[in-house]
């Protein structure tokens, strides 16, 4: 699924740029354009399909056979009776074998049927579509602002290694790394937003929009002043990653020849950098950083949860505090897949920057 | 008459963490409008270096000393601006392994139209039509423009560079083994069209090649390079057929034969290994392998001579061996044969 | 042999003697453990120039020391909430250098009691992840280089296994782990073990198909050496200097998704971790009221050893791979 051309993971060594020669000295052809194209795209839906099977059959094995008993984790610590038990099982079809079972549940996601939640008595589909719309507004602006943020300091950091820029920047993306997400959340909450101590409460502990708000203008207004602090969050610490990949994929970049070509052209040293080495830098860069989406939703599950972010995230957490399976098990397979589908695009848009790969 | 191209003394020294390396030592070149030189040497000689050096494109760890006068101006004494307009306009590079030296994730055309905007030698306007016409010039058609440099074969991509370098018309071209990974079909092709255009434009050029017969064949002049020095230099016909330093001789002896590997790897009459650019040891470099070298050669460096100074226009050709010229070098030979 | 093999005088023999007589070293157990004496050597030397690697290595005996000194330092019955010693939410002070929990005890005690399970997690689950990693790497680097068309697939269903788990959220899989399987420390050592693998799988099959195409390796192949032989004897030495670098790192990671997952409330909430002193703190409000002597202690030293970690793990990278130096 991510045979991406640059493998991911592997060293982005200089041999990255080792693109293998056309056979034919004249250039592929028009003719046949069409077909490759066709068969780089099916290929690619068919590994991307495979790894949506493997998530189904991943949640369920991991939520109808791991636990034993399902229906004893929920409702462990509980008064339950016998009667009450035995209900809830037939609820959830559980007095099925596992084979019917795992029918019903896959044929169910292939009608967007997530099950039921145990917690809110709602299906899990529903309760999830009605809370998408605040984490993609809040997962986007985060990743977007974070990309820019990393991609440019790691650009500059990457150009002179060891410069004073280089120290200070990889020093304080370092430092927002090994910091945990929720506590960071939790720090901007205390100092930012609790109102006491040293700082008035300059934002709100948490929610999208105040209660009170009115009208477009107002409500926006709102949302956004709620949207600081979760977005600052994300951002430190999502940016650092692309800070460190931007700056060791230029760093790789730095000895290559056609640099010497641009210098020697006269470009000034911003061109050289801005014009050829970034554009190169940045595709093995494009790879990794849709291979970390996923710890954008990680991410995205602390913030929400940290600033009580009506999305989810938050929904995610509320799950696992009753624990509703059913609920937690829905929003696995969405997290999972979000993340391959974005994968996929990944996957389909990366010919489109890089001529050399180009079907 | 000012020479489009005077060299004066130039020395690099590489600083690394186990000391300063020398990679050139003291090397003079001369070079008039529209004439061709060859610079020729085995690998490690330091003739790609001596290249680099002349746009000062060596990176921050070589210390570069002495005179490189371009049209007069001494290029190493130039501020960043002016520098930045002298390279390409002045002076362009074909550079070696035209695969690395293009930007892979350009069009061609876009890379060959980079200089003219950026020294503004073109009208922004004319520009496509300007690149449409270096494209033809070099023999490649117009539809190559939104190529990606992948998308063409190695010959085709050294003649993107000769475009490149033709772009801002230069008055001097330096072509650094611009056709060493080529086989030799595509290998004529390229050196006759590199002659032909320079011949047409007026254009000096300086060749810089570790295949003598290459040389031979292009230049006017060539200069032999061994361990950072000019060992021998002079008319190309002279030089290839009577040469007078033993380097020169083992090298025009040992003209590898493209395909056959074993020509290269085992040139006649020259065993050992090159020097180690570190070491610092008295005497002349290449003695270790000289077939004719003689005691007074561990301790006299001799310098470059002229070969034979009675004939006409003498100063010509020279070489730097004991060997060669009046008997200078060895009355001071044995002053300084006490020293160890 | 015509030649007077071996008569004294001639240059070669003495050299030979020469050796021979050099004594101790001459037997090849001996030299290899000199030169490995030499190898760890120059590898502490070069690591010392690193200024932060130091910083974080001395960081981590530090904390490695109260850890470890931890049941010294600190009395158990303190940690509990009956036997809390002070009042509640006391600022910090001479008697609590942290100021107290919503229970009265000392954060300070919680802190240095914490380690413990920080660090223990974080060994544990990186051991789990590396053994797991180097196995899948080595093997789909192994047979995908010389395996047949049969161990060609077989390394290419592992590379596509590992591929699928490095896509997947890792919090995302670690907490339904952590949450349908047993409340436990070995629970969360599992789930975190089993999520982060894939990095490490990726980087040792890398690592693999480097050391395969060297020339010993073919000759040890040659020589009829089977394919354990070959990955015991030539493959894993040669992984392993990578693999060091990667587990210090993944430590890091570890620690963090340890304490990610107890403020998430499914660690074991039968001991005290900086994730659960964190979980706590949230639950019993005193974010929101701006008790900060709650919640940055804990953080920090979270922070702290993530850092050190992440330091010394750079240091052996930079060490190993002269290349990344600045």
């Amino acid at each position: 699924m991510t045979s991406t051309p640059t493998r991911a993971g592997d060293p982005p060594g200089p041999g990255a740029n080792d693109a293998p020669v056309p056979a034919d000295p004249a250039g592929p052809g028009r003719a046949g354009r069409a077909g490759r194209v066709a068969r780089y795209v099916a290929g690619r839906l068919t590994t991307a399909l495979a790894s949506l099977a493997a998530v189904v059959v991943a949640g369920f094995f991991l939520f109808r056979i791991l636990p034993g008993d399902p229906v004893r984790a929920m409702t462990e610590g509980r008064e339950v009776t016998a009667e009450q038990r035995e209900e809830l099982r037939r609820q959830f079809g559980l007095d099925q074998p596992l084979w019917q079972q795992f029918l019903d549940y896959a044929a169910g996601l292939l009608r967007f049927d997530l099950g039921t939640s145990f917690q809110y008595r709602e299906p899990v589909a529903e309760l999830i579509l009605n809370r998408l719309g605040p984490t993609v507004l809040l997962a986007g602006t985060g990743t977007v602002v974070a990309a820019l943020l990393g991609l440019f300091l790691g650009a500059r950091a990457g150009w002179r290694p060891g410069g004073r820029g280089d120290r200070v920047n990889t020093a304080v993306a370092l430092f927002l790394w090994s910091v945990p997400t929720f506590w960071l959340g939790l720090l901007l909450i205390v100092f930012l937003a609790s109102g006491r101590g040293f700082v008035p409460g300059l934002f709100p502990t948490g929610g999208m929009v105040a209660p009170g708000a009115d009208g477009a203008l107002e409500t926006a207004l709102s949302t956004a002043r709620h949207m600081v602090l979760p977005v600052a969050t994300m951002v430190a610490v999502i940016y650092a990653q692309y800070l460190m990949i931007m700056r060791s994929s230029l760093m790789d970049e730095k000895g290559a020849d056609y640099l010497t070509t641009a210098r020697a052209k006269g470009l000034r040293d911003t061109l050289v950098r801005r014009r050829h080495a970034v554009p190169n830098a940045l595709l093995p860069t494009v790879t990794l950083v849709f291979l970390n989406l996923g710890q954008v939703v990680s991410g995205v599950i602390l913030v929400e949860t940290v600033f009580s972010w009506p999305g989810l995230g938050q929904l995610f957490y509320s799950g696992l505090r009753v624990p509703d399976l059913g609920l937690v098990q829905g929003l696995f397979v969405v997290f999972a897949a979000s993340v391959i589908l974005m994968n996929l695009l990944a996957d389909l848009v990366y010919p489109l920057l890089d001529p050399r790969v180009r079907p | 008459m000012t020479s489009l191209l005077d060299v004066r003394d130039l020395c690099v020294t590489y600083r690394t963490g186990g000391g300063d390396v020398p990679a050139v030592r003291g090397v003079d070149l001369a070079l008039d409008p529209g004439g061709t030189l060859g610079l020729a040497g085995e690998s490690g000689s330091g003739k790609s270096t001596v290249a680099l050096a002349l746009l000062r494109l060596l990176p921050g760890t070589a210390g570069v000393t002495g005179e490189v006068l371009l049209e007069g101006e001494n290029v190493l004494d130039m501020r960043w601006g002016r520098l930045r307009a002298v390279r390409w306009a002045g002076a362009s590079i074909v550079f070696q392994g035209a695969m690395h030296s293009l930007n892979p994730v350009r069009r061609i055309g876009d890379q060959i139209a980079e200089p003219m905007a950026v020294h503004g030698t073109v009208p922004a306007g004319e520009v496509p039509a300007r690149v449409t016409a270096l494209l033809e010039q070099v023999g490649l058609p117009d539809s190559r423009y939104r190529d990606y440099p992948h998308q063409l074969s190695g010959g085709q991509r050294q003649r993107v560079m000769i475009a490149m370098a033709l772009a801002c018309e230069p008055r001097l071209v330096i072509a650094d083994e611009a056709t060493t990974a080529l086989d030799v079909m595509i290998q004529a092709q390229i050196l006759t069209l590199l002659k032909r255009l320079v011949a047409e434009h007026g254009i000096g050029m300086l060749m810089i090649s570790h295949d003598l017969s290459v040389l031979s064949s292009t230049c006017d002049r060539v200069a032999i390079m061994y361990a950072g020095r000019i060992v021998e230099q002079g008319p190309a016909r002279e030089v290839v057929h009577e040469p007078a330093h033993p380097y020169a001789d083992a090298l025009s002896a040992a003209f590898p034969r493209i395909g056959d590997p074993a020509s290269r790897l085992a040139p006649r009459g020259l065993p050992g290994d090159p020097p180690d650019p570190a070491d610092r040891s008295p005497g002349c470099v290449f003695r270790p392998r000289c077939a004719v070298a003689e005691t007074v050669c561990a301790t006299v460096d001799p310098p470059l001579w002229p070969v034979d100074p009675d004939a006409e226009g003498a100063s010509t050709r020279q070489a730097a061996c004991v060997h060669v010229g009046p008997a200078r070098p060895l009355t001071a030979a044995p002053t300084e044969e006490k020293r160890p | 042999m015509s030649a007077p093999a071996g008569t004294p005088g001639t240059p070669e023999a003495g050299d030979r003697t020469d050796r021979a007589e050099g004594a101790a070293p001459a037997t090849p157990r001996a030299l290899a453990r000199r030169r490995r004496r030499e190898a760890l050597r120059r590898f502490a030397r070069e690591y010392a120039r690193n200024r932060a690697g130091l910083f974080g290595l001395a960081a981590l005996l530090a904390i490695g020391a109260l850890a470890l000194t931890a049941p010294l330092l600190v009395d158990q019955a303190d940690l509990t909430i009956t036997g809390a010693p002070g009042a509640a939410y006391q600022p910090p002070s001479v008697e609590y250098p942290l100021g107290t929990d919503n229970f009265g005890r000392s954060i300070l005690d919680l802190v240095i009691w914490g380690s413990r399970v920080s660090l223990t997690v974080g060994f544990l689950a990186t051991a789990v992840s590396v053994v797991l990693g180097t196995l899948v790497g080595m093997t789909a680097g192994h047979f995908g280089a010389s395996g047949g068309a049969a161990g060609r697939i077989v390394s290419s269903a592992l590379m596509r296994v590992t591929d699928w788990f490095l896509v997947l959220p890792t919090l995302v899989l670690a907490v339904a782990l952590a949450a349908v399987l047993p409340r436990g420390t070995g629970t969360i050592i599992i789930a975190i073990g089993l999520t982060v693998w894939p990095a490490t799988a990726r980087l040792v099959r890398a690592q693999t198909l480097a050391v395969e195409a060297r020339p010993y390796v073919e000759r040890a192949r040659a020589l009829g050496g089977g394919h354990a032989h070959v990955m015991a004897w030539h493959v894993l030495p040669n992984v392993m200097p990578v693999v060091l670098a990667q587990t210090t790192l993944l430590v890091a990671t570890s620690i963090i998704a340890e304490s990610t997952l107890a403020f998430l409330g499914v660690g074991d909430p039968t001991v005290v971790s900086w994730g659960g002193v964190l979980e706590a703190a949230r639950n019993a409000g005193a974010i929101s009221s701006g008790i900060w002597w709650y919640m940055v202690p804990p953080g920090l030293a979270i922070a702290l050893v993530a850092l050190s970690f992440t330091l010394c793990g750079r240091a052996l990278e930079s060490v190993i791979n002269p290349r990344l130096r600045g």
